[in-house]
Order: C-alpha cells, then structure tokens, then sequence
C-alpha cells in the first residue's frame, strides 16, 4: 500500500519535448511508471521513445486514460499549464518547475480551489512510491519499498534522509516533496493525515526548513490527530535573518519562521527531532517498535 | 530584488499612489539645486537598501538650500550603520531630497504574502514610523488586517474597513479607498514580494502622502520586467552573490570561515546546520543546483575562493541528474587551475559514485574523502584547527 500513487497509476508529461521533460521521462519510464502521453502544444501526433504526444492534455487523458500529470514546463508557462490539468480533472498534478512568480501560484491556487485535482509542488522533486511508481526527478535507486511515509519541502536533504532510510534497510512507503517555494498544493497536514490513514505507513518523516509557518500547524495537526510515531528535521538553524536561502520559501522574515521556534513547535507536540541532518534515519529507527 | 526608496516611489507614483515632490542627488551642490527647486523646507534622505536610515542619521530637515547641501555633503560618503546594514554598515551614494510636508498623523500601511492563506494580506496600523514587527510583538491588536481575493482584486469595502479601524475622519474614508487600491495593483502587476509605506501621512492640508515606500520585487518574476535590471543597484550586492548569478549559481555569503559547495537549498541549509554542530562557521553556500556542469563547478570553485575569508572548503553533493563523476572532474580541475592553499574536504553522493572518487584519489591533489555528511563535517572543522 501507499498513498497517492501506485503502479496502476497512469502519467502524462506536460513538456515532454524539452531536454529536462525528456530526461525524466525516459527515468521514470525505465523505474516502472505507466509514462502513457506526453502533451507539446503543437507536436501533438509525434511521439517520445513510443509515447505517444497530444496537444492538449485533455486529449491525451481522453486517449489514454492518464490520471496524472507531471509537469517540466519553463516557469513562465507552468502557471498555465497547472490550470490545463485541472481543467482536464486529472487527480493529481505535479509540478516540477522552480521559478514559477508567486502571482501565478496566489491565482493557480484560488481557481483550484474546491476542485478535486490534487497539486503537488511546485520547486518540488515529485513523489514515489518505492518499487511502483515514481514521478519526478528523485533518484529511483535509493529508495526500497517500506513502512515509512516520508514528507519533505527539500529535494536533496529528501534524497539525504532516504538514503539514511535504505541504509539502515528501513524501506518507504511513499515520499512526497511538496517543495520549497512559499505559495504550494499539497502541505504538511494533507501529506501527514494520508500517512496516518494509510494501513502501510507505520511511521512518518517530516523534514521542514525556516520561513512560514507550515510545520507548526502540522505539529498542531499531529498533537490532535496523528496516531503513528513522527520524526523531523528542520534545515536552516544556522541561516541569517532577511536572506532567502535558495529556495523562495526559506527565509526568515520579522523574526518569524525561525529553526528554534519550529522545533519547539514539533517537540511539544510529541515529534522527535533529529538535530543533525546525518542522524534523520537513526532518529527515525529509534522510535520504531 | 530590492530597490530604494526614490524607485519606488517612482514606481507607485505610475500607479497613482500620491507621493511628494523629490530629486535625486549624488553631491552637495545638485542637493542644494533641488532644494531650490523644490522650495521651501525639504528632506535628504539617503538612499539605501537597509531600513532604519533615520535613526542612523541618513535622513534630515534642511530649512534653506543651502541646508540641504550641508546635509548631503555630509550624509554622501558616510558609512550608514542601522539595524539592518550589519556593523561595518552601507556606503551612502547618493540621496533623495524631498519637500516637505505638514505631518497631521502617520500610518503604516504594508502588503505581504500570508503564506497560510496563500493571499496578499493588507496590513495597516496607526503606529505610523515604527518597526511593524516590534508592532506586531507588542501590540498586535493594533494592526488590522485584510486578504486580496486574486479573483476580484482589493475591493472599496475593504479599505473602508481599514480606514474605519484606523479611526481616519470620515472625509478621508474616499482617499484611502484610492491609496489602498492603487498599492494593492502596484503589488500584483509590479509582482512585489514586500509593499511597505510606512510612514503614510495625514497633512494638515487633508492629504494623504507616501512619506516612504519600500519595495521588493518576487525574483522569480523579473522574466516579465526586463525594465527592472536598469532599477538594480549592484553597489548594494555582494560581489560574489553577483557573480554567481552569471553562472545561475545561487550564493549566500555569511560570517564564518568555511565555504561550502552544496546542491539543493534544503541540502545547503543542512550543510551550514551540520557545519555549526560540530563547532564550525560556515563562510558561504554556493548551491549549484540540480543539472550543473563540470563548467559551472569550476566557476563556483572559484567563486567560493575568491573570497578571502575562506580557510576550508567542504564538497557536498547529492548527485543525480548531476552525475558524480563530472562533479569530481570539475573539482579537480578547478582546484588544479585555481592552486588550491586551503584543506578541501569532498562527500559526493549517488550515480556513480565510486567513479567520483576515484578520480579524486587518483588527481594527486591532497583532497580529503568523507563518505557520511557528519564524518565531512568533522574533517573539514578539524582540518581548519589543523588537527
């Protein structure tokens, strides 16, 4: 089991005919995922190493019956081509791109507002499910299939913690990265209420970062709801006040969104938290029973 | 991006947001100039990126013109200390001079993202001039708030609200309606990331004015204002930060002594969080993202060493789409080409790993291997006591 994505799980590629589109693709293709359509405006009838290309991704969910979406278009079109795969009803959409304008996202986000297609990003690595299905650009090879449920706003420190994981032969159930920038989809709540209700997740990672509030209201949420052991990392003790560190998302601002303020935040609500980034999977095996 | 205080101005005045009458000045003769110009009392406010001016003597009422030349001649040139600059503090370049004007009352009126909601939220409160997160720790109560529905822009009853709650006379209800609106379309179409007017000002004349306007722009959408590059004021940016961002590199210089070459930001902010723990100061973070060459690691390469603060270097990479023997030849050439003087220490991670490191044990150069993110830590702090 798993939540959100697994091997019956159908994905299209918006951008499919660019070098990144591409090389994720032909990644995710080889990992075992049901990569069935590749959506071009105007390349459509072509195809991609046998998968067939669309104009439009309501064709090609029509024609091949794709359910998700995986977008790798440049930022100044991600903002549309988010809204085409609502548009389509897809369940899931996930966007890869970095750099979408903040704007676009506040405006993306209202109009998909009480529709039913999941976002998941953007700047974000994607989500897998171990041995199944993998969409996005995470390295497919130091995952195994699990019991934990992994949850994540960096791609490399996931990567990191992963690797941890497998290391220490403790599988995943699923990982999701709902990225770095400050307006997302998928939060920490929805990712953290999947995992406790999935019957195959027996524990959770939570890795955070400074800037916003979003760990703490997810450590609110686990206090009242979650029933599975929880653990975090939270990236960015030692970065300065006012400076964006890398990722839109990640900045201190007014003395808010502090590493200190988040860990307490965690750890009063039961989760345990891992200090260095080295130690995320030990903390993780020390809780298991 | 950040821009001063006579840019934004500027910028809101396009979008008929009121703002007074002003000039900029790089000497004390052209300040005196404006001033004539302008007439009457004026103010010389420097211009720098960093709040606080005018507690650090970077903002004064000049009564004559010849006043106001005094002033810029001797704000010009001065080191501006504020809570935002650090110690050394800001070399001022240039000033603004302004008219001045009959304050009644001052506000503070600023636009925001609330990530929570995912909408701008407008804040407003009539602790005009002060700090709005010293505000917003002391008195909270007093800072009222709305959100931007992105589907119909800031709306009329909304500004009434505000300018009831700030208890403005019922005659200026109109005129903050106007003000508030033309703000909240300069945030959007100017994607703004930080709007802030503060202090706005009441005059006894009735009007409302702009007293000061800071702006920041949302990176990610400079793509759609190509006019924003003549706005930049490279004087005000890290050098190195600058040259990073040639090679779209992204750099974040800091205090310490180590420099790290990192990808992925959540992976940098680990790497400076492992650094401090095993009692080490991290110099910089250059992140060169997911897809880099072996071109653009011998540019950061040189970037990190170009900084002479740098007494260690510490290689951490994740390597995916980055595979890790094209990481480990671009730092070995680089490291060639540069004569590196200092310890490096390398933990390089995923598609082909071994083959990394390989080709840096067999490069001749005294690199220092590490296969876990804490044994990199360690050896780099350790090399740097010379242990």
């Amino acid at each position: 089991m798993s939540v959100l994505v697994n091997k019956s799980t159908k994905v299209l590629t918006q951008g499919i005919t660019g070098t990144t589109g591409q090389f994720h693709t032909r990644a995710c293709k080889e990992y075992g995922t049901q990569m069935v359509a590749g959506v071009t405006p105007g390349k459509g009838g072509q195809d991609f190493e046998g998968i067939p290309i669309f104009d439009t991704v309501r064709q090609a969910k029509e024609k091949t019956g794709a359910n998700v979406s995986v977008i790798y278009v440049p930022p100044p079109f991600a903002a549309d081509a988010i809204l085409e795969a609502f548009d389509a009803d897809l369940d899931l959409v996930v966007c890869i791109t970095e750099g979408i304008p903040v704007v676009d996202m506040i405006r993306v986000k209202r109009a998909m507002e009480g529709g039913r297609t999941r976002l998941i990003g953007p700047n974000c690595p994607g989500i897998i499910t171990p041995g199944e299905c993998k969409i996005g650009i995470m390295p497919g090879h130091i995952h195994k299939p699990g019991p934990i449920g992994v949850v994540s706003r960096s791609g490399t420190l996931t990567y990191e913690a992963v690797y941890q994981l497998t290391e220490l032969g403790i599988g995943q159930s699923t990982c999701i990265g709902i990225g770095g920038d400050p307006v997302n989809g998928t939060n920490f709540i929805d990712s953290l209420k999947l995992f406790n209700e999935d019957p195959k997740t027996e524990a959770i990672v939570m890795i955070g970062e400074i800037g916003g509030s979003a760990e703490e209201e997810a450590a609110e949420y686990v206090k009242k709801n979650v029933k599975k052991p929880v653990i975090g990392f939270i990236g960015g003790m030692t970065a300065p006040e006012g400076k964006r560190m890398g990722h839109a998302g990640a900045i201190i601002s007014g003395g808010k969104g502090t590493a200190k303020e988040k860990i307490a935040a965690l750890e009063a609500a039961g989760i345990k938290v891992s200090r260095s980034p080295a130690e995320i999977g030990k903390t993780l095996k020390s809780v298991l029973k | 991006m950040k821009i001063h205080e006579y840019q934004g101005k500027q910028l809101l005045k396009k979008y008929g947001v009121p703002v007074p009458e002003g000039q900029l000045a790089v000497s004390g003769d052209e300040a005196m100039e404006a001033a004539k110009r302008l007439g009457g009392v004026t103010v010389v406010k420097a211009q720098i990126h960093a709040g606080g001016r005018g507690k650090g003597g970077g903002v004064k009422v000049a009564k004559t013109p010849e006043e106001a030349r005094t002033h810029a001649q001797q704000i010009i040139g001065m080191m501006l200390k504020t809570h935002q600059t650090g110690p050394e503090g800001q070399e001022v370049k240039k000033v603004w001079i302004e008219k001045g004007c009959n304050i009644e009352k001052e506000f503070y009126l600023g636009m925001v993202l609330d990530r929570a909601s995912s909408r701008v939220t407008v804040m407003a409160s009539t602790e005009g001039g002060m700090e709005i997160e010293e505000v917003a720790a002391k008195t909270p109560e007093k800072i009222l708030k709305v959100a931007i529905d992105p589907a119909v822009g800031f709306q009329a009853f909304q500004g009434r609200q505000l300018a009831f709650g700030l208890g403005l006379p019922a005659a200026l209800t109109n005129k903050f309606v106007k003000f508030a609106s033309a703000l909240s379309k300069a945030f959007m179409e100017a994607d703004c990331s930080l709007l802030e007017i503060n202090p706005l000002v009441v005059t006894k004349e009735g009007d409302l004015l702009a007293l000061d306007a800071k702006i920041n722009f949302d990176d990610n959408a400079l793509f759609r204002h190509p006019d924003y590059e003549d706005l930049r004021d490279l004087a005000e940016e890290n050098p190195n930060e600058i040259e990073a961002k040639k090679f779209d590199l992204s750099y974040i210089s800091l205090d310490g002594n180590i420099g790290c070459m990192v990808n992925g930001a959540g992976l940098a902010m680990a790497t400076m969080d492992i650094i401090k723990l095993f009692g080490g100061e991290p110099a910089n973070v250059l992140d060169v993202g997911g897809g880099a060459t072996a071109e653009k690691v011998t540019a950061a390469f040189k970037i990190i060493l170009s900084d002479p603060s740098v007494k260690a270097i510490l290689v951490n990479i994740f390597g995916v789409i980055m595979k890790c023997d094209v990481i480990a030849t671009g730092v070995v050439a680089a490291a060639k080409e540069i004569g590196l003087k200092v310890p490096l220490v390398v933990r390089l991670l995923g598609t082909n790993m071994d083959l990394g490191k390989k080709i840096l044990a067999d490069s001749g150069l005294p690199i220092i291997s590490a296969d876990r993110m804490d044994e990199a830590a360690e050896k780099v702090v350790k090399a740097i006591q010379g242990k």
